[in-house]
């Protein structure tokens, strides 16, 4: 097979980045932070950093998102901040009474060498007797990796310092990676129809998608609680969604290590508890996987609704197959989101000529080929580490007729009059970004529709005729 | 207040109730979730409308990733200032240094776009690994024959006010080096309008009828050129006062031009920055343009005005914005439309502009510097707030609340300044308000 030209970020024009198809390593740790119950994330650093933070999540999800910073100053900077972490935990318990400080660091305090685990002990052994919600670290400098990498060391770091190993128990751990609140509940839904006890972490379906409100709240409802965090330890099974994961990352941790590390990894080599990773389940191949994996672990049969959606969503595509086929996208993101997407595009006779990422793991192209098989298409164009005016320059050579990607491919949506279809994160400019289904029979059929259906708009709004049936 | 935690006191007043001094001017607390940003970022909000210019950040990504496109300012020409450049830093650099990268990355971008200057954004690490971003800088505006200027910015500094004084000084730089714009007698340069959703283009049609020329919009809408010829004018205009006034005081040192400070927002501000302008050139001429520009204008807003204050009488607000000059503005504004402020709060506001919001604020008023989710949500349950001004990490608590919400920060997409502006600002107020799905939130 003709390998595809896998573009390194060294074969870019340019040293900058110019607008980067990423954020920074916090944002992600803080987003699953949030799916913890009764927990208040800080990041240990200055302010900016935070308000950044909050502001780029709120104007996604809609929600209050609050996320404490430690305030570095001129002399935290240069002192260290270990009287700043003490106040301001101080200060968190005092206005919020949470059962869970989470605590990301930023590339500042990481820079200048803090070293919050230490703090942690050290305001424990101080405050001894007292009884203290519990303190997580995660250590996230994003010049080590980027909001991805940060979502996955917050899992792992939250998963380590809480698990433990009790009687063994008929849970399935579900670590589900970086989807929409909406996503979450559908996963929630399938383990229902399954009368199958799970623990999902993070589960931030509710904290970051709350009904209205008649009092208001410091911390929103809902998210995995401590309890079952710890009792993860001791569960029967562990599913991961997601191959490619942090490996983007290179923080000390995981380069001492040669292999990266997950949650479910972590109990696995732990607590012995048996891991099965599959990708994001977007598309029919992709979500079968995930709900054969399913009836093996639970030894039951894939409950009739699915049966049901999957067969209705075939129906669809046959419906739909003819005004997709041949039809070229382009497929920007993080990286395991994309590679449900183009799973899922392979089906229905879409061609991906290009796929973008901002992440840097350098195994996206070898994940690519493991899923699709021979539905790999060698001419793809791979961008790994890329942003958003390198691929801008390929859309003039490919031509795609579709984007799929985040609300900031915007403006080349604009530039090249090509529809964008909007998944994944962040959307900032259209409203129901928590409710963006991606996944199993029922988010790909939302996918599906909208695809298509950007595609027939695009043909009606271009033809001069207005035809009245498409 | 059982909301307010230790240190947090002093930066609360109601007004009639309590009698010590706002507490202002103070970093925030450690733990706090303030609604501030850090230095950088008011460097970059200040700098970033000037539209011919590269602007790179120097740093790890997200400073740059989350401020790309940030503000809504326009631009009538290029938008250059609407990338998002970065040196995104990583470890490699953070070892042994990110000076090599950044003299790269700069000459390439210097080299494909041409922009008109070059500003190059210190963030929090930079200092820390050491890299002398000044030094480069030099080297590169030798090489490349364009001015390139350090904005020294890192976050950690202090607040964002800093920030915005840093910015000054760089465009203090700027001013002063060209003399290639005629300019005449009665000429001015405006400081402190970001041409949000075009409010530049709006004030200045209105001075150009009064026959004033603008030399430089520092920094809406803003060309390199027109600021290195701010020198020759004879007056700024000082709106926003709370980013721009050190500017203006600096260019009055340095070149004798003196300042005055206008608001945009609302009839009775408006006015006075036309009137004040005519009062500055002593020219009975300008004056009698200007009365007749505020006599049509008003006519032209007064019947809809009156519809929109019969509607929203006695209704409450609540707002929490940058500045406390801003917030002065706001409060004379919903008074205009029969409405009250009883939350006034703002991120920064200096000492003197609070004793003046103090002053004109209702008795009961709370009046708060720095304030948090959690206390400005149990300021609107406590005055029973119909309406939330402010910008979008304000939205969701005004939301959660059940009350409507405006916004008047940078990110608005509707031009509230001017005559025109005071009509949409009581539109969207009176829309949010009014809107049936408050019927389903139970208050
Ligand atoms: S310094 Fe690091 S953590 Fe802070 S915003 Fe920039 S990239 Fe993110
Ligand atoms: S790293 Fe510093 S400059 Fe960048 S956003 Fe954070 S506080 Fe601001």
């Amino acid at each position: 097979m003709e390998t595809s030209k896998y573009i390194k970020k060294k074969e870019q024009a340019f040293t900058s980045t110019r607008n980067a198809c990423k954020q920074c390593s916090p944002l992600g740790s803080s987003l699953a932070f949030k799916g913890i119950k009764n927990c208040i994330p800080l990041i240990h650093g200055s302010q900016g950093c935070s308000t950044y933070i909050r502001r780029y999540m709120i104007s996604h999800f809609r929600e209050p998102i609050d996320i404490a910073s430690s305030n570095f100053s001129e002399n935290s900077t240069v002192f260290g901040g270990a009287q700043n972490f003490n106040i301001s935990v101080d200060n968190l318990i005092k206005q919020y009474n949470p059962e869970v400080i989470a605590i990301s660091s930023t590339c500042l305090s990481e820079t200048i060498g803090e070293d919050v685990k230490k703090m942690i002990s050290e305001y424990k052994a101080v405050n001894k007797g007292k009884i203290l919600p519990e303190l997580i670290f995660a250590s996230t400098p994003s010049y080590a990796g980027s909001h991805v990498d940060g979502y996955h060391e917050a899992v792992f770091e939250t998963i380590k310092s809480l698990s433990e190993n009790k009687e063994s128990n008929d849970i399935i751990n579900l670590f589900p990676g970086i989807l929409s609140p909406e996503d979450l509940r559908l996963l929630k839904e399938v383990f229902l129809y399954y009368n199958q006890s799970y623990i999902m972490f993070p589960d931030y379906s509710d904290t970051l998608d709350n009904p209205s409100w008649d009092e208001y709240k410091k911390i929103s409802d809902g998210g995995t609680s401590v309890e079952a965090l710890k009792r993860t330890g001791s569960s029967k099974a562990s599913i991961e969604f997601g191959y490619v994961f942090n490996s983007s990352a290179q923080t000390s941790r995981i380069k001492t290590q040669v292999a990266y590390q997950t949650a479910a990894k972590y109990l696995n080599e732990k607590f012995e508890i048996p891991t099965y990773s599959t990708g994001f389940p977007i598309g029919i191949k992709e979500s079968d996987a995930f709900f054969n994996l399913l009836n093996a672990i639970t030894g039951k049969e894939t409950p009739e609704k699915y049966l049901l959606e999957r067969g209705r969503l075939v129906d669809s595509y046959i419906d739909g197959h003819k005004y997709l086929s041949g039809k070229k996208a382009f497929v920007y993101g993080d990286e395991d989101l994309i590679i449900g997407i183009i799973s899922f595009l392979s089906e229905i006779g879409i061609k991906t000529v290009l796929c973008a990422t901002g992440g840097e793991s350098k195994i996206l192209q070898s994940a690519l080929e493991n899923v699709l098989g021979d539905r790999f298409n060698s001419e793809m164009i791979i961008g790994s580490g890329m942003d958003f005016e390198s691929m801008g320059a390929h859309m003039e050579t490919y031509q795609p007729d579709i984007m799929i990607g985040s609300s900031k491919g915007v403006y080349l949506s604009k530039r090249h009059d090509i529809p964008l279809v909007r998944v994944g994160f962040p959307i900032h400019d259209r409203i129901g970004s928590q409710r963006v289904k991606h996944i199993l029979y029922e988010g790909t059929q939302e996918l599906f529709d909208k695809i298509t259906n950007a595609l027939l708009e695009k043909r009606q709004d271009d033809s001069e005729i207005g035809y009245q049936y498409m | 207040m059982g909301t307010l935690i230790t240190g947090r006191v002093g930066h609360v007043v109601t007004k009639g109730l309590d009698t010590h001094d706002l507490v202002c001017d103070k970093p925030s607390i450690a733990g706090s979730v303030s609604q501030r940003a850090c230095v950088f970022c008011g460097s970059r909000v200040v700098l970033y409308p000037i539209a011919d210019a590269l602007h790179l950040i120097h740093g790890p990504i997200g400073c740059a990733s989350y401020t790309w496109d940030i503000r809504g300012s326009l631009s009538s020409g290029p938008e250059l200032h609407r990338l998002s450049f970065s040196t995104d830093l990583k470890e490699k650099q953070v070892i042994f240094g990110g000076e090599e990268k950044l003299y790269t990355a700069l000459c390439e971008l210097i080299d494909h776009y041409k922009p008109a200057a070059a500003f190059v954004y210190s963030t929090c690490i930079v200092g820390v690994i050491g890299d002398d971003v000044q030094a480069v800088c030099k080297k590169v505006e030798k090489e490349k024959g364009i001015t390139v200027l350090p904005v020294m910015s890192e976050g950690f500094q202090g607040t964002k006010k800093d920030g915005y004084k840093i910015a000054c000084d760089v465009i203090a730089k700027l001013v002063g080096t060209g003399d290639d714009l005629p300019v005449q007698p009665f000429s001015v340069n405006i400081l402190g309008d970001y041409n949000l959703a075009g409010e530049l283009w709006m004030l200045s049609e209105y001075y150009k009828k009064m026959g004033v020329q603008i030399v430089a919009s520092i920094t809406g809408d803003g060309r390199v050129k027109e600021i290195r010829n701010a020198h020759k004018a004879s007056l700024n205009i000082v709106q926003c006062s709370g980013s721009m006034i050190y500017l203006a005081k600096k260019m009055k040192e340095e070149y004798g031009i003196p300042f005055i400070k206008v608001s945009y927002f609302g009839i009775e501000d408006v006015s006075d920055a036309l009137y004040e302008v005519a009062k500055f050139f002593k020219s009975e001429q300008l004056e009698e343009k200007a009365r007749q520009i505020v006599i049509k204008e008003i006519n032209q807003i007064a019947p809809q005005l009156a519809e929109y204050k019969n509607k929203l009488q006695g209704k409450k607000a609540a707002l929490y914005v940058g500045g406390a000059f801003k917030a002065i503005s706001l409060v004379k504004a919903l008074r205009m439309i029969g409405m009250k402020t009883v939350v006034a709060g703002t991120q920064t506001g200096n000492a003197e502009d609070y004793k003046i919001l103090r002053e004109i604020c209702d008795e009961g008023t709370i009046i708060v510097d720095d304030s948090n989710p959690n206390e400005l949500s149990s300021f609107v349950k406590q005055t029973g707030a119909d309406i939330f001004i402010g910008g979008v990490k304000e939205r969701p608590i005004a939301f959660k609340m059940g009350i409507g919400f405006c916004d008047h920060n940078h990110e608005r997409k509707i031009a509230l300044a001017g005559y025109a502006g005071m009509v949409n600002f009581a539109k969207e107020i009176y829309e949010t308000i009014s809107s049936p799905v408050w019927q389903f939130v139970k208050r």
